[in-house]
């Protein structure tokens, strides 16, 4: 199967990247090409442009500094889940790059393609979202920051325009007391999440919790965040008992369903699952 | 309009004029004849038209050849040097194919991974060749088949 025919750029500049999509205006940005590519051979998109941003320097590179995270838009899968500063620093987040498709998509797949295709059932924009990541985003009118939960608008829609391009995000490094996880439940075709569920959760010194999220992909139009449940662990003690007592209250209103689960089981299962990472952040915490 | 493109592909020099939507898996097989890699899916899940770019198992039908420009490729023919590569051996002592057809990407994707993880365990196999399919369901020999050449390889 062959994509419909495009016009082909590859600017080594984001600047000049910007410029190029700006002048066209049906044109899309390729990086790794794991989401765009597959759509464009069954000519579900069929975009007259492709501006290549796969070999600009200034997306590449996991670097550390401030207390924060810095992963460049072109950095892969593989990248992050074996980066020992990203597996220090934000482990939810190299687990659920880690489980992204297989093996070889990891080594294409990119953060910033992920994050901007906006599947609901991928595996980062939950994470993103549950360690509170700062989207870097670069248009025609210059530089802007976009925080995750701003980020994801609906069913593959983000906040960005047509003529910006995601360049990096950021990500707090995990501070003392501190834990993240991320574990799914998987198509068991697919890989994609049924239910994904990421979650980080601070401790004080008595033990007791001082910060909780719990974000989930798959069971929603969007990567959600299950505020109420996060807030009710906020002075517990995170006991398994506390746990499943604040998950059991779980409500996902919007959750979605198709012929291989339903939105029901959906929410029943983000209840398992948020129930395991959290207990998995509170180990690491 | 045609873009020029640079490979070195099983060690040779190729320069290219190709149109930007031609796919890699096309580019090496129609292109240049290497009909070792299959198209199997065409949707980037079945692993049949996995080769190495720079080092690394990715699945020829879902990269660009304009991506690849620069880029060194190994496919399975260039997986022999005047004798099988320890993989290949293992695939034929262990009986680690059927029909054969996913052959090819099923073992450079073990290349792959024994690169990476020179003593896999079982489950770490299993895991590292979720991206290939054998629709003959012959996972058993072909789990035999790594095992063995991990043995060999690790001499």
């Amino acid at each position: 199967m062959y994509p419909s025919k495009f016009d082909y750029h590859r600017p080594s500049s984001v600047q000049e990247a910007v410029q190029i999509l700006s002048s066209n205006p049906d044109a899309k940005i390729l990086a790794g090409g794991h989401s765009l590519i597959p759509v464009m051979k069954l000519r579900l998109a069929a975009p007259a442009a492709l501006v290549d941003i796969g070999r600009i320097d200034a997306l590449q590179g996991i670097s550390r500094s401030n207390g924060s995270l810095r992963i460049g838009a072109c950095v892969t899968y593989h990248e992050i889940a074996n980066s020992a500063d990203v597996q220090a620093a934000a482990p939810a987040l190299a687990e659920a790059a880690g489980q992204i498709g297989d093996r070889q998509v990891r080594y294409r797949g990119t953060i910033g393609g992920n994050l901007s295709h906006a599947d609901p059932a991928s595996d980062l924009p939950a994470a993103a979202l549950a360690l509170g990541a700062t989207l870097h985003v670069t248009g025609p009118g210059g530089s802007r920051s976009v925080s995750a939960s701003d980020f994801f608008v609906d069913l593959m829609m983000t906040a960005l325009q047509p003529d910006e391009i995601l360049t990096g995000v950021e990500v707090p490094v995990a501070q003392s007391g501190t834990g993240s996880a991320y574990v799914k439940w998987e198509h068991p075709a697919s890989g994609y999440a049924l239910c994904g569920a990421a979650a980080v959760v601070t401790r004080g010194a008595s033990g007791s919790c001082t910060g909780a999220s719990l974000c989930f992909n798959g069971v929603s139009s969007t990567a959600v965040a299950a505020t109420a449940v996060a807030a009710s662990l906020v002075g517990s003690d995170l006991s398994d008992a506390t746990i499943e007592s604040a998950v059991g209250d779980l409500s996902i209103p919007d959750a979605t369903g198709d012929m291989f689960a339903s939105a029901g089981y959906r929410q029943e299962l983000a209840k398992v699952m948020g129930a395991r990472a959290l207990s998995t952040a509170r180990d690491r915490a | 309009m045609g873009i020029s493109i640079e490979l070195e592909v099983n060690g040779a020099s190729v320069s290219k004029e190709v149109e930007p939507r031609l796919l890699l898996a096309h580019l090496l097989r129609e292109e240049l004849g290497l009909t070792g890699t299959k198209i199997g899916c065409d949707t980037s899940q079945c692993g049949s038209c996995t080769i190495l770019l720079d080092g690394q198992a990715v699945k020829s039908c879902t990269v660009l050849a304009v991506q690849a420009d620069g880029g060194e490729i190994t496919t399975i023919e260039g997986l022999a040097n005047g004798e099988y590569h320890p993989v290949q051996q293992a695939f034929w002592d262990n009986h680690g194919l059927q029909c054969g057809f996913c052959t090819p990407g099923m073992i450079i994707s073990c290349v792959d991974l024994l690169g990476t993880n020179p003593q896999p365990s079982e489950d770490e196999i299993r895991h590292g060749l979720e991206g290939n399919l054998c629709r003959c369901t012959g996972y058993h020999n072909i789990v035999r088949a790594v095992q063995d050449a991990a043995e060999t390889m690790n001499g």
